[in-house]
C-alpha cells in the first residue's frame, strides 16, 4: 500500500503534465511544439538507428573518459596539495582563479592549441571538470579532524594506510560534492564543445536539426540530453549513497540531537 | 565532525602568564600565494619564449596582460562586460525570485513536496545547454536567449537549497510560534524565513557562479552580445593575445563574483551563530 | 594524620633500567605568531611496569601537552621521554592513547569492529589472531553485542568503550588516557572507572591516566602526580595507600579516601594561587 502510494505520488504530476501538453497541442499545428506522438515517433526514428553508434556513443565515451580522468587527477593532486601546507598556500590563489574561469571559454583556447580533435574535446572536459574535484579534495584533506589524525598516528597508521583509512574517507563527503559539480559541468562541456567545434556528436546533431528546422527531431535530441543527465544523476546518487552511507547516518544522528 | 581544531590544553592560560616576545607578524600564507601567482606567470611567460608551445598559439603572459590593460581603456570592452553582467544579473534575479517563491510554497506543504519530487529530480539534471537550440529558435541572438539558459540553470541551485532550508525548520520553534498565536504569514516571516536564509544564501552563491558560466556559454555558442562572443570573434579573427586577455577577464569577473557573494553571505548571516556548511545536493 | 608531603619539583624516579616509562626534564615551548608560550617547564617522573598513575592538575596546566609529548605526537623542546629504555621520537608501537573526544577519535566510516581491528590489520597481524584479540577486547569492555554498529549510533559512554577496546586489543605496554571520561555523564563515568581498574588488573598494563577530577584520580590511581599551574612543574607525587580492591560505594566512603582527596584538593588550590615548590622556582629563575 505504501509503495503504491509512493508510486502514485511519483507519477501523478508527470502524467498531468503530459496530458496538458497533449491537450494543448491537440488540433493545433504549433510550429515549435510537436505533439507527444510526433515527438515519440521522431525520437524512435532519429535515435534508434545508426546515430547511436555514430553520434551518441562517441559523445558519451568522450564524456566518460574526460570525467573519470578529471576525478582521478583531481583527487590525486588534491591529496598531495591538501597534505602539504606550503604547497596549499602556494597554489591556492592560482587554483581559485582557474576555478573562477567559466569552463566553456576553454573551448576556443584548446581549439587553438590542439585543433579540432577528439582528444581536444576530452581535454576540454578534463580541464573544465577538474577544479571542483581538486579544490574540494584539498579542502577535505585540510579539514581532517586533528583528534582523528592523532589517533591514527598513535596507532602507527601512516603512509598509504593513512590515505586509505583516514584521508580518503574523511574527505569523502567533500570529494563527492565536487564530483557532483564535475559531472554536470562535464555534460555541459561535452554538448557545447560539439556545438562549437565539431562535425559529429550529440551537440552537433541537435544544432543541425535546429538549423534545418527539423523541430521534432531537435526536441528529441533535447530529450536524449535530458535522459543522459538524469541517468548520470541516478548513477551518482546511487554510488554516493553507498560510499557515504556512514556520513548520511551521522548527519541524521547529529540533526536529531 | 566540524569541531574546531583543538587548542592544546594550557596554551590559553599560559599565554597570559609567560612573557611574550614582541609579536612578529608572519604573513607567510599570503606571501606563498603571491609567490604561486608569480611562479605561474613565470612559467606561462617562459613556455612560449623557450618554444615549448609556439607563441602564436600561446602568447607570453606579459603580452596577454599588456593586452588586458589595453582592453581596460576601450569602450567596446566595457560594453561587452556590461552586456555579460546585465544578462548575469537579470538571469540571476529572475531565477532567485522564481525559486524563492516556488521553494517556499512547495517546501511548506508536504503534499506538494511529495507530488513534485519525481518531476524535480527528472528536470534538474537536464543540462541547460540542451536548451540552446530552442533558445536560438525562439529568440535568436538576443539577450533573451542568454536569460533562458541562465534562469534554467540557476533556478535549480536556489530552489533545491530553499527546499532543504524550509524542511529544516525546527518543529519546536514552529509549535512555540503556533502556541503564541502567530498566524501563517507571521510564522513564515519569523520562523521559516530565518531558518531557510542560510540555505538560500548558499543557493544564491552557487547560482551566481553557474549564471556566469551560462552567460558566457550563451554568448560563445549562440552569439548573443557580451564577452563570450568577443572571445569567439577574437579566436576566429586570429587575435590570439586578445582572446587570452578576454579569457583572463572572465576569470577575474568570476573571482570578483565569488568574493562579492561570500561577502554578502557573511553580511546577511552575521547574526547566525554558525554559518552552516553546505548541503550536498 | 596528614599524608607526608615532600614539595619537590621532580616526581618519584627509579634506578636506571627499572622504569617502564621515564619522563626526564621535559619542557615544551610553543612558538606562535604572538610570541613563545611555555606550556610545560620541567617535568621528571618514572612509572614502573604495571603501575596505574593519575596525573591531575588545574585546568590549563599543560596536561594534554605533556601527554602529547609522552605519546610522541609532539617533540619536547627540552628533555626526553624513555619507553622501556628507548627514547620516544614518534608514536611508539608499545603505546596506545585514549583521547577525551571519543566522538572524534573513532573513525565514523567504520563499524565498531573495524575500528578496533584497524590498528592490528595495519600492523600486519593475521586474520585469526586479529579476530581473537578483537573479540576479547570487545568482551572486556562489554560491547560484544554491537560489533556491527557504527560508533555514532552508540551513546557517548559506549563510544569511549570502543576507544578503550581498540587500545586494549592493540596490546600496548603503556596505556595513556587523556581525560577520557570528562565528556560522559556521571553514572557512565563510574562504570568506566571500574572498567579501567578491571582492564588494568587483567592485562597488567602500565597506565597513565590524565584527569582534572580529583575524586577520580584518588579513586583510580595507585599514585597521583599533581601538577602545578602553567608553566608546569610537578607540585607533588603522592602515593595512594587505599586497599587494592576498590568499589564505588565503599572506597569512596573510607576516611582515608576523604583525607587523600582533601590533600590533593588543597595542593591544587595552592597551585592555582601560584604557589610553586621551592626547587621549581629555582629551576625556573635559572632558565
Amino acid at each position: 500500500m505504501k509503495i503504491l502510494k509512493g508510486f502514485a505520488y511519483g507519477l501523478a504530476l508527470p502524467v498531468i503534465l503530459v496530458l496538458i501538453w497533449w491537450a494543448s497541442t491537440l488540433g493545433t499545428t504549433n510550429f515549435f511544439v510537436p505533439t507527444p506522438a510526433t515527438l515519440a515517433e521522431a525520437f524512435a526514428e532519429t535515435w534508434f538507428g545508426e546515430r547511436i553508434v555514430s553520434d551518441v556513443l562517441p559523445s558519451i565515451g568522450r564524456l566518460l573518459i574526460g570525467v573519470v580522468a578529471a576525478i582521478v587527477i583531481g583527487i590525486a593532486a588534491g591529496l598531495l596539495i591538501g597534505s602539504v601546507k606550503w604547497l596549499r598556500d602556494f597554489t591556492e590563489p592560482v587554483l581559485e582563479f582557474f576555478r573562477a574561469i567559466p569552463p566553456p571559454v576553454l573551448i576556443p583556447v584548446l581549439m587553438l592549441l590542439m585543433g579540432i580533435t577528439d582528444s581536444m574535446k576530452v581535454v576540454v572536459i578534463i580541464s573544465g571538470c577538474i577544479w571542483p574535484v581538486l579544490l574540494n579534495t584539498i579542502e577535505g584533506v585540510r579539514a581532517i579532524d586533528s583528534v582523528l589524525s592523532d589517533s591514527a598516528h598513535t596507532y602507527g597508521i601512516g603512509g598509504w594506510a593513512r590515505v586509505r583509512y583516514l584521508v580518503l574517507p574523511s574527505a569523502g563527503p567533500q570529494i563527492m560534492a565536487g564530483v557532483r559539480q564535475c559531472l554536470s559541468i562535464g555534460l555541459i562541456l561535452m554538448v557545447i564543445s560539439e556545438m562549437f567545434a565539431s562535425s559529429s556528436g550529440l551537440g552537433f546533431t541537435i544544432v543541425q536539426f535546429q538549423r534545418s528546422f527539423a523541430i521534432p527531431e531537435m526536441w528529441s535530441g533535447i530529450v536524449v540530453l535530458g535522459l543522459i543527465g538524469v541517468a548520470m544523476s541516478f548513477i551518482f546518487q546511487w554510488t554516493e549513497r553507498r560510499i557515504l552511507r556512514w556520513y548520511h547516518g551521522l548527519r541524521e544522528v547529529e540533526n536529531a540531537a | 565532525m566540524s569541531a574546531p581544531a583543538v587548542t592544546t590544553d594550557g596554551r590559553g592560560a599560559a599565554a597570559s602568564r609567560s612573557r611574550r616576545r614582541p609579536a612578529k607578524k608572519r604573513p607567510t600564507k599570503q606571501l606563498l600565494g603571491l609567490a604561486g601567482i608569480l611562479a605561474f606567470l613565470l612559467v606561462w611567460e617562459l613556455v612560449p619564449r623557450v618554444g615549448i608551445v609556439e607563441a602564436r598559439f600561446l602568447p607570453p603572459a606579459s603580452e596577454v596582460i599588456a593586452m588586458l590593460f589595453n582592453d581596460f581603456g576601450l569602450t567596446a570592452f566595457w560594453l561587452a562586460v556590461g552586456e555579460t553582467m546585465l544578462a548575469w544579473f537579470l538571469g540571476l534575479l529572475m531565477a532567485v525570485v522564481l525559486a524563492v517563491v516556488l521553494g517556499f510554497i512547495i517546501g511548506s506543504s508536504s503534499f506538494l513536496r511529495k507530488i513534485t519530487n519525481s518531476t524535480v529530480e527528472f528536470l534538474r539534471p537536464i543540462p541547460s545547454v540542451a536548451l540552446i537550440p530552442l533558445a536560438v529558435l525562439l529568440f535568436g541572438v538576443k539577450i533573451e536567449s542568454s536569460l533562458m539558459l541562465i534562469v534554467y540553470a540557476s533556478f535549480w541551485q536556489v530552489f533545491i537549497q530553499v527546499l532543504y532550508g524550509v524542511a529544516d525548520v525546527d518543529n519546536v520553534a514552529m509549535q512555540t510560534a503556533k502556541s503564541y498565536g502567530l498566524g501563517r504569514f507571521a510564522r513564515v516571516r519569523y520562523v521559516v524565513f530565518p531558518t531557510a536564509l542560510p540555505y538560500l544564501m548558499t543557493g544564491v552563491r552557487l547560482a551566481a557562479a553557474v549564471a556566469l558560466i551560462l552567460a558566457i556559454t550563451a554568448e560563445l555558442v549562440i552569439g548573443s552580445p557580451g564577452l563570450g562572443r568577443e572571445i569567439a570573434l577574437a579566436q576566429s579573427g586570429g587575435a590570439i593575445s586578445g582572446m587570452y586577455a578576454l579569457v583572463l577577464a572572465t576569470g577575474l569577473i568570476g573571482v570578483l563574483i565569488n568574493l562579492l557573494m561570500r561577502f554578502i553571505e557573511r553580511k546577511t548571516l552575521s547574526w547566525h551563530s554558525s554559518i552552516r556548511s553546505e548541503v550536498i545536493v | 594524620m596528614q599524608p607526608e608531603t615532600t614539595p619537590v619539583s621532580t616526581g618519584r624516579t627509579l634506578p636506571e633500567g627499572q622504569a617502564m616509562l621515564s619522563v626526564r626534564g621535559v619542557k615544551k615551548v610553543y612558538h606562535t605568531d604572538g610570541g613563545d608560550i611555555e606550556a610545560v617547564r620541567n617535568l621528571t617522573f618514572d612509572l614502573k611496569a604495571g603501575e596505574l598513575a593519575c596525573l591531575v592538575g588545574p585546568s590549563g596546566s599543560g596536561k594534554t601537552t605533556l601527554l602529547k609529548c609522552i605519546s610522541g605526537l609532539l617533540a619536547p623542546t627540552e628533555g626526553e621521554v624513555l619507553l622501556d629504555g628507548a627514547r620516544v621520537t614518534g608514536p611508539p608501537k608499545k603505546m596506545a592513547v585514549v583521547f577525551q573526544e571519543y566522538g572524534r577519535s573513532l573513525f565514523p566510516w567504520m563499524r565498531v569492529r573495524e575500528n578496533v581491528e584497524l590498528p592490528l590489520k595495519n600492523a600486519g597481524m593475521g586474520k585469526a589472531e586479529r579476530d581473537k584479540l578483537v573479540d576479547e577486547a570487545l568482551e572486556a569492555v562489554g560491547l560484544d553485542h554491537v560489533p556491527q554498529s557504527y560508533p555514532w549510533q552508540l551513546s557517548g559512554g559506549m563510544q569511549q568503550r570502543v576507544a578503550i577496546a581498540r587500545a586494549v586489543a592493540y596490546q600496548p605496554e603503556v596505556l595513556l588516557m587523556d581525560e577520557p571520561f570528562a565528556a560522559v555523564d556521571a553514572q557512565t563515568r563510574a562504570d568506566l572507572e571500574d572498567l579501567i581498574r578491571t582492564v588494568w588488573k587483567k592485562l597488567g598494563v602500565t597506565v597513565l591516566f590524565v584527569t582534572h577530577d580529583i575524586d577520580e584520580s584518588v579513586y583510580l590511581g595507585q599514585r597521583v602526580i599533581i601538577l602545578s599551574s602553567s608553566p608546569t612543574v610537578i607540585q607533588e607525587d603522592l602515593e595512594i595507600d587505599l586497599p587494592d580492591e576498590r568499589d564505588q560505594l565503599n572506597t569512596r566512603a573510607l576516611p582515608r579516601f576523604t583525607e587523600l582527596r582533601h590533600h590533593v584538593y588543597e595542593q591544587i588550590q595552592r597551585a592555582k594561587q601560584g604557589h610553586r615548590p621551592a626547587a621549581a622556582t629555582q629551576a625556573g629563575s635559572a632558565s
